[in-house]
């Protein structure tokens, strides 16, 4: 099959997938073999030197016939009503190999359906042909295996085990997989025809991989989201993320006109109105606080255009307070970062590397692609190793773990710099003298030393930890002791570019955390809920209800307790922009849609904002204006990425809390998007977080499994189940961020109290 | 949850194939299960893919896949009938006629008494012996027609009486 595709030659065939491994099931790809007896399938048989293969002979389609009456023998006759007429395999090869009557006048099969959750549909399992291309990509790529076939010869059916659900964060690939209607979205379930959607292409918002999409429209709405093929970024995969997360921009919360408020009252200005608001109030208090009294966050999913204009505003009205980084909370080695930190190589040497080691990441749900690209290759033999502060189950051999509270994360990593350098026969860094590695220290080092292409990747925990330049220093040391790559799997869609276009504080100005933690005299959020979306959303909400002025900018009404103006702004498929993925790559987009109601461009919006507050440098006529202007080419980022630190080594001071808590972001809370996308949000990854502990924590403070816990973190508490988690450390309690049910609480990370609620 | 006595053997099993290939003792780990509840429950087949390391619905695969798996309780003794070609036509349509008006019950059933589960099987390797049905998967009965069904019926159900035979819903067996 692979030599007839290489030569364009085309076979018929369902279960072959060239992403997955070879069923032979489905014998639709029969073709005849000079001296074979019978038509082989052209999936399963190997090439070899002399064979003459017939793909179109008279035996060859007799057979391809053959097969295709009995697959129809069970298969209903409702393509008009079914989801997939007109993006159906089995529709497409029917035409062509198809009788045009049955000659089979029995009672046809019933499947029953089944439910596997929100999101695929099985709702009509009689399609199902058995190709097993769902159950293959459980097994090989999600590496969960959730479906499986029951049953045998007539009787087989595709099920989970006992009515269960799909809950892997890759589930909707299956929907692009099924070759008939048997899986379909459920979201987009008799929504409309394929023919109908027009096709146009984007880029992913979400995560750093910058997923190529095809987002299907009808009219002014967006449909469905498809994966774009682009074997270099996402291959032919997109995450659940990133397929549903459309969802959100047609909720209840878009805001489609500008808000001011007026005596405590919300009302509905036109655009000119509330610029004007905008304008004079930020004039004002640059004039009479000075520029710095303005902080500027900006979501890390914003475009670059957006992000660069939005830095250029608040240099022209003199802060240097803007920033992106958002959940960052340690900025003590921002002089000494040599560039923009990144992947360290191109996204598809991830799954080259023979030893890898990541530092503090919950791999699935925070990357959920590079994840399978480490799959692919723990399963072909790379040894991936894990130091992080919870036993995460990453679906994937992992060849050796080191699970350590939060705050030893720096100290345990320091063990491995002093192993591997002992093992590699080359001095430690001075500073780590006194320190001994642990045995799973001591593993993880002889892993890594012991293959030939290594790396060592800083997860969004480390990034975000509160000794974060500590770990990228000692990570880096790692790296060199063993003659490996540095890269950090960066937070968000555009973090890097945000980073090129300078959308962070610069000298005199403050950082995300510092301008919360010293209140502001204004705010301008761009795309940033920071209840949600900083570091520390209490300290974000007390500094926000102080301010003078708040300017939201948002595709959704929200912050309405303490935004003093609304400006509706386009999400990522109502603007044309540009995102940076971790590997560097420039990926532009157009809008698809036009805007909703009253929704501008940001970029319109801060242009028009810098004329009328008579800034330098913002007539601009068109997107394309400013990304020529302001952005970086793909040439000079390659000159900008560096994961370099000139950070000395140090050794960690190493004070655990009795009790320490570890926030992971989870998946469909992690941006303002996927908040609101309906079906994402009733997923079992969605489910309200629980305060998740080692079973003997609970047995001390006699409090059953399951009841409700009071969390204390500084100033602030939660109340929330509790949840006894085998993966757990004693003395940390795992508790998510970005939940309205956990902003109470201070920082991702620190020491906490937990007692019976 | 099974009896230690179970895990000792099931361990055996595994222990007959290499380290990384604790799956391939799925099947036997699934009969041991089997012969220690009588059929295979959810918690069962739970229990065996967690020993195997094994994907809950892989195990499933498995367990109904083949016939002698037994995913709802069956009576004390399972009499399977094979009705293939060779012995429906010597006897077997009318043996598994027979047993059927004996019993009271259709194929895939079980007797009121809960004593029999009446199972229509497949080829047995036998078909010179035809017509042939097993007792609990493992006891082959040859030529099994006429008197020799009923006095094979009459048997085994005083063996139930004394509690012999598949254990029954949380009751212990041999």
């Amino acid at each position: 099959m692979d030599a007839a595709v290489k030569l364009g030659i085309y076979v018929p065939h369902f279960c072959w997938h060239r992403k997955l491994s070879i069923a032979a099931n489905c014998r639709m790809c029969l073709v005849q073999v000079e001296k074979a007896p019978k038509p082989l399938p052209a999936c399963a048989t190997p090439v070899a030197d002399g064979m003459k293969v017939h793909t179109h002979s008279e035996l060859a389609v007799s057979a391809q016939k053959g097969v295709m009456e009995f697959l129809l023998i069970n298969h209903p006759l409702d393509c008009p009503i079914c989801d997939q007429g007109g993006e159906c395999q089995l529709q497409d090869l029917a035409v062509g190999y198809g009788a045009s009557g049955s000659r089979y006048g029995e009672p046809k099969r019933v499947v029953f359906h089944k439910n596997l959750g929100p999101l695929v549909s099985a709702e009509e399992m009689t399609r199902c042909i058995h190709c097993t291309r769902c159950v293959r990509f459980g097994q090989e790529i999600a590496g969960v295996m959730e479906l499986g076939m029951m049953g045998r010869g007539e009787h087989s059916e595709i099920v989970t085990f006992v009515g269960r659900t799909v809950d892997s964060e890759l589930s909707g690939n299956m929907i692009d997989l099924c070759p008939v209607g048997a899986l379909t979205s459920k979201p987009f379930r008799y929504a409309a025809r394929t023919w109908e959607l027009a096709r146009r292409k984007s880029v992913s918002p979400h995560d750093a991989l910058g997923s190529n999409l095809v987002v299907q429209v009808k009219g002014d709405r967006v449909m469905r989201v498809l994966p774009l093929d682009n074997e270099a970024v996402n291959e032919c995969w997109i995450s659940d993320k990133d397929r549903f997360s459309y969802e959100a921009l047609g909720s209840d919360e878009r805001l489609t006109a500008p808000r001011v408020k007026h005596n405590g009252e919300w009302r509905e200005v036109d655009w000119p109105t509330a610029l004007d608001v905008v304008a004079r109030g930020l004039k004002d208090i640059a004039a009479k606080h000075g520029g710095n009294a303005i902080g500027v966050l900006a979501s890390p999913h914003a475009t670059l255009e957006e992000l660069a204009l939005v830095a250029r505003l608040a240099r022209g009205l003199g802060s240097e307070s803007v920033d992106h980084r958002l959940r960052q909370s340690d900025f003590s080695d921002d002089g000494a970062l040599a560039g923009v930190p990144w992947l360290g190589m191109p996204i598809a040497e991830v799954g080259a590397q023979d030893r890898v080691l990541v530092v503090g990441s919950f791999l699935r749900k925070d990357h959920p692609l590079i994840a399978a690209r480490l799959r692919l290759a723990a399963k072909r033999g790379t040894q991936v190793s894990m130091l992080h502060a919870v036993d995460d189950d990453w679906l994937m051999p992992v060849a050796h773990k080191a699970i350590v509270a939060p705050s030893l994360v720096p100290a345990t990593l320091a063990g491995i710099v002093v192993a591997a350098a002992k093992g590699a026969g080359r001095p430690a860094p001075p500073a780590l003298a006194g320190v001994v590695p642990s045995p799973s220290a001591e593993a993880i080092a002889a892993s890594l030393l012991s293959g030939s292409k290594r790396a060592v990747f800083l997860g969004n925990a480390a990034v975000q930890h509160a000794d974060a330049a500590r770990i990228r220093a000692l990570a880096q040391a790692l790296a060199d002791i063993v003659g490996g790559t540095l890269g950090t799997l960066v937070e968000s869609a555009n973090a890097i570019g945000a980073a090129l276009v300078d959308a962070q504080s610069g000298a005199g100005g403050l950082d995300a955390q510092a301008m919360l933690a010293d209140p502001r005299k204004a705010y301008v959020l761009l795309h940033a809920e920071p209840e949600f979306d900083c570091a520390n959303p209490v300290a974000a909400r007390a500094a926000l209800g102080k301010a003078d002025l708040v300017v939201v900018m948002s595709p959704f009404a929200h912050g309405t307790s303490y935004a003093d103006v609304l400006l509706p702004v386009a999400p990522f498929t109502e603007t044309a922009g540009t995102f940076v993925n971790c590997e560097g790559r420039l990926q532009s987009f157009n809008g698809v849609v036009k805007p909703a109601g009253e929704t501008r461009p940001a970029w319109k919006v801060l242009r028009v904002l810098g004329t009328l507050l008579d800034l330098e440098g913002f007539a601009f006529e068109s997107v394309d204006d400013v990304r020529r202007a302001l952005t970086p080419d793909a040439g000079a980022i390659a000159h900008r990425l560096s994961n370099a630190t000139s950070m000395p080594v140090t050794a960690p001071a190493a004070h655990p809390a009795p009790l320490e808590r570890v926030a992971d972001v989870p998946i469909y809370f992690a941006d303002p998007l996927v908040r609101r996308a309906a079906s994402l949000q009733l997923t079992a990854d969605a489910k309200p977080p629980r305060a998740r502990v080692h079973r003997a924590l609970l047995e001390k403070l006699g409090i059953a499994d399951g009841a409700q816990v009071r969390i204390r973190q500084g100033r602030g508490e939660a109340v929330v189940a509790a949840m006894v988690d085998a993966a757990v450390p004693p003395g940390v309690v795992r508790l998510a961020a970005a939940h309205a049910s956990t902003c109470g609480l201070e920082g991702l990370s620190g020491p906490v109290t937990v007692e019976r609620a | 949850m099974l009896s230690a006595d179970a895990r000792a053997r099931i361990d055996r099993e595994i222990a007959k194939y290499p380290a990384d290939q604790r799956q391939s003792a799925v099947m036997s780990a699934l009969a041991i299960a089997q012969r220690e509840q009588g059929w295979l429950s959810t918690a069962a087949i739970d229990e065996v893919a967690s020993i195997l390391g094994m994907p809950p619905v892989a195990v499933y695969e498995v367990a109904t896949f083949y016939a002698m798996y037994d995913l709802k309780p069956t009576g004390r003794f399972k009499l399977t009938v094979c009705t293939n070609l060779p012995c429906a036509l010597s006897g077997g349509a009318a043996a598994a006629e027979h047993l059927k008006a004996r019993l009271g019950v259709d194929f895939g059933e079980t007797t009121p008494d809960g004593r029999f589960t009446l199972r229509e099987g497949e080829c047995m390797g036998a078909c010179g012996d035809a017509p042939v049905l097993l007792v609990n998967n493992l006891r082959m009965e040859s030529w099994a027609g006429g008197e020799k069904l009923d006095r094979l019926v009459d048997e085994l159900a005083a063996a139930a009486d004394r509690g012999e035979g598949a254990p029954r819903g949380g009751e212990g067996g041999r």
